[in-house]
Parts: C-alpha cells; structure tokens; sequence
C-alpha cells in the first residue's frame, strides 16, 4: 500500500499530530554539531520542481539531505520538458530510477494526483496551481504551535489573494482538523466562487476580525496569476487589506504575524511588520525544514508510510 | 498506525519466532494470565541501589557521569539511579534521556514509527562518562543504535551499559556492565517491565513459553 501527501484535507486529526510531534523531536537535530541521521540512507527522493521556487526546494533538498536520503534535483528549465516531455514520461523516467519519494510541484492544479498514479514511490505535493501546498501549512501550524501552544479554539485569520492561493486552502483543511477557527479575508474579488464547504468564515473587513486574532497571516499578492484586474490599485489594497504598524498595535497581545514568503514589503505587509518580534516569518524558514523531515520519516522510513492519504 | 510513545522501541527481530512482539514491553495495564513476576518492587530497589554504587565506584565520583535513558522505561531507570547517586554523593548527577528510533537497523520492517525524546545537558556529552540506561538487554541491537546516536552527538571519555533485566540471546558483540538481574529466558518468553512512572508499579513479568 503506498500513500501520498497530496492534500492536508488527507490528514487524520491523529495523522497531522504525529507530524507536528515527530518535527518537535526532530528540531532538536538542527541544534547539534551534526545534522544528520542515517534513517533514509539508501533512498532516492527527486525533487521534482516544474515553477520556480527557492525556499521550497531548498527546504525539502535539506530535509533529505539530513536524513541521509540521495536527492535527484529535477527542474523543468534545462530539462527535456522543454523539449516537450509529458509529465507521464517524466513520471516514467523517474520511476525506471527507482525514486522512492517524488516532491513534486507543478503550475497545474491536480497535477501531483495524476503523478501519483504513475510512480511507485510516495508522492508529496510542493504546490499544484491553485490548489494546496500541504508542507507550508504544516510548518504553519508547526510554527502557531510552538508560539502559542495546542491549536484548539485558537483564531487564526488569512488575509489576502485567497483566490490564487494553494497555501490558504492547505491552512484551512489542516487548521481546522487541528481545531483552530480560521477566517478568511479578501475582497470579494479574490475569494473562490464556490467556497460553500470550506471549514471557515470569510469577512471582507480587516479591521473587524484583527482585534480576536491570535494568528494573522498575509498572503502574497500573487502579481504572476493575476491576469485581470482584481483590486483598483495597489495603495487601495495596501490601506484595506495590509498589514501595517497601526493595525499590529490593534491585534492583541502575544498575537503573531506569519507570512509564507516571499514578501511584497510594503504592499500586504510593512517591512517594520515584517521585521518584528511578532513576526514568525524567519522562524517559519527553519521550520520548514524540520517538518520536511518529518514528512519525509514518517512517509520513507517504514515497510510503510505512517501518514498521508491514498489515491 | 499511530504507534503510541510506550510501545515505540521495543526490541527489533520482528521474526524470531517470539510470542507476540515480545522481549520488551508493550502494554500496560494489569498482569496477563500465566505472567509471573520474577522480581518485586523491593526487588528492582535494591537492584538500582547497588547498581548506583557500582556506577559510581567504577568512575571514581559523580562530576563527569552522565545518566542517558533509552526512552521510554529507560528513561525513568536513568532518572532514579541519578537520584541515587545524588543521595550518596550529595552532588547533582546528570541525567537525560536519547532515542535511538532513527538509528534502528528494523526501520524497514514495520511502518514507520513515532519518535522518543532525546533530552540532553547543555554542554553535551564531550568529555562525559556516559552511562546508557535501559530496561532489557536481549538483542544488543538498541544498544548498538544508541551508540551510533552517541557517536553523533559528540566524544564522550568512556560510554557504559547499565540495564535492570539481561535475559540473554544476545545477536551482538554487546555486554552491559552493570546489571540489575540475569534472567535465562526461552525466546518464546516475554519480559515485561513494569514501572511506577508508567505502570503504577514496580515489577519485572515473565510470561510464555515451556521453562
């Protein structure tokens, strides 16, 4: 039986919290003089990058790599995809290398789905289109967790281009099986149509929720996706949905500021924000890497995954 | 799926012919039918007591020891002797705790497990003497995982094994050099380890198999 981490909506409540726990452990390894572990030695993980991405790939390249995995960098620019490969023959080709994990980020929502049926080895979703980006979320709510205890009751606000954003709906599934109470906040223009079953409530006025906030995370304004005009201006998005020094004042105390990065410094957040005790987007980084591991262990290290969803 | 923390590291040899999981702990609870205890509560004390005496002889005071419990009765076991060593000495003695999981040569074999905690002094193990502390000796196999971990964290002057049951049928070239009782055992036996911190009581089960 193999499993996948295509989805954070895939995650059992049990599931999830064996991740955020093994992570705990495994930030410990972060602070040692050696930071590796020969659990994965013998395995391949790809990375397997079709969009352009820095922190990611870097971050799951580092996970491997700690756990002794080999790694195969793969990176649709300079390879025969651009040569007009389909992603079932790359699939293919992968899978002839005995690739035991395939970390797979694509522009096309579904796309790690589709791959999963190809490939023998697990297969772990870096992002897919608009769709989820599961290991963001789940440093996410690693992050939330060491600042501010359990999740349980806590009210975690998402502001921003919820439309075009794989890391909001990841952070919805997954907050909400952790317990917490998310609010979304966008204008209308960037909010999904059909949002009916999403686990959460939506406002379109910041200021209201800010003050019961005990998370607020800002999401990128996704200027490569917006093929249309969604907001008038940038100052117009700036001054109702940014995070600026005013509105930090007004959340409540020990209340923190995330942000997936990268930054658009000065459009939904201020770089003094950004730049704050409060603010957990360094933190965020390290984070990273540790839960990567830990997704990496509990999905490579056994006769079988520990975790994850099947097709 | 969800492995619970108690039940994480118990012996490897997932096939030799043992009843159940066996060799180590796994549940707790009251005793099965048909176990019995072959050491009691005052039993295990007196055990730990000369076995504190004897940790501390051997290296000459209790400034450089350092106590490292293999999770999760380990741990508890490393704790008390600590405490014991303390007592006679009137000097703090370290102790800590480290998990081996990542280091297991059986990882393959079952599906992938939670992780135990690793629980170290500031300062590290460098110029220790390190005493690893665990419940039962049987393969040697956790042993020769934590002395990889070790090995990871840094030089420790002299590293010890110290374990409160050795019931034989060692598959290593490993010993313990303090230990609480030797119990010849059948492989088809299984040693249980009861202790107050997890199971209400003190004891050492025995259960299964033709003696």
């Amino acid at each position: 039986m193999n499993r996948h981490l295509l989805s954070t909506a895939d995650l059992s409540r049990e599931d999830a919290l064996l991740i955020l726990d093994t992570a705990e452990e495994l930030s410990r390894v972060s602070g040692r003089s050696i930071k590796k572990l020969p659990t994965l030695r013998g395995r391949t993980v790809v990375n397997l990058f079709f969009e352009d991405s820095t922190r990611t790939r870097i971050s799951f390249e580092a996970a491997a790599k700690r756990l002794s995995a080999d790694v195969i960098n793969f990176s649709a620019k300079g390879s025969s995809v651009s040569k007009g490969e389909s992603l079932k023959d790359t699939a293919l080709t992968l899978q002839a290398m005995g690739a035991d994990a395939v970390v797979v980020r694509h522009g096309a929502s579904g796309a790690p789905h589709r791959l999963a049926n190809w490939v023998d080895g697990s297969v772990v979703n870096a992002g897919d289109g608009t769709h989820e980006h599961p290991t963001q979320a789940l440093l996410d709510a690693f992050t939330m967790r060491r600042r501010l205890g359990e999740l349980d009751g806590r009210r975690v606000t998402i502001v921003g281009d919820v439309l075009h954003s794989r890391v909001a709906r990841s952070n919805v599934h997954l907050l909400h099986t952790l317990g917490a109470e998310v609010t979304l906040v966008a204008p209308p223009t960037l909010l999904p149509v059909a949002m009916g079953e999403w686990p959460c409530e939506v406002s379109y006025d910041f200021d209201s929720v800010l003050a019961k906030s005990d998370v607020v995370m800002m999401l990128r304004v996704q200027h490569e996706r917006m093929n249309a005009s969604y907001f008038p201006s940038a100052r117009e998005y700036s001054r109702r949905y940014g995070l600026d020094p005013d509105r930090l004042g007004r959340m409540p105390e020990g209340a923190i500021v995330m942000h997936p990065g990268p930054m658009n410094r000065g459009m939904e957040i201020a770089a003094e924000v950004a730049d704050s005790a409060r603010s957990t987007i360094v933190e965020q980084v390290t984070n990273g890497v540790t839960v990567r591991m830990a997704v990496l262990y509990l999905l490579l290290s056994g006769s079988e995954p520990a975790i994850g969803g099947n097709l | 799926m969800n492995v619970a923390r108690n039940q994480v590291r118990d012996d490897p040899e997932p096939d030799g012919g043992r009843a159940g999981d066996g060799g180590r702990p796994r549940e707790d609870g009251p005793p099965h039918d048909g176990e019995r205890a072959v050491l009691e509560a005052p039993d295990i004390n007196r055990a730990l007591t000369r076995i504190a005496h004897e940790i501390l002889e051997r290296a000459k005071g209790p400034e450089r020891l350092l106590l490292l419990g293999i999770p999760t009765r380990g741990t508890f076991l490393a704790r008390r002797l600590a405490e014991r060593i303390e007592q006679v000495e009137g000097h703090p003695v370290a102790s800590g705790s480290l998990d081996v999981t990542m280091y297991r040569d059986d990882l393959r074999l079952r599906p992938a497990r939670a992780l135990g905690r690793t629980v170290l002094p500031e300062d590290g193990v460098d110029g220790r003497i390190v005493v690893l502390v665990d419940d039962v000796l049987y393969s040697g196999r956790t042993v020769r995982a934590a002395l990889d971990a070790l090995n990871d964290l840094g030089r420790p002057t002299a590293v010890r094994l110290a374990v409160l049951v050795d019931r034989g049928h060692r598959e290593l070239p490993i010993r313990a050099d303090y230990v609480g009782k030797n119990l010849p055992t059948s492989r088809a036996e299984t040693v249980r380890v009861c202790l107050r911190e997890t199971d209400q009581r003190d004891a050492v089960l025995l259960r299964g198999g033709q003696r």
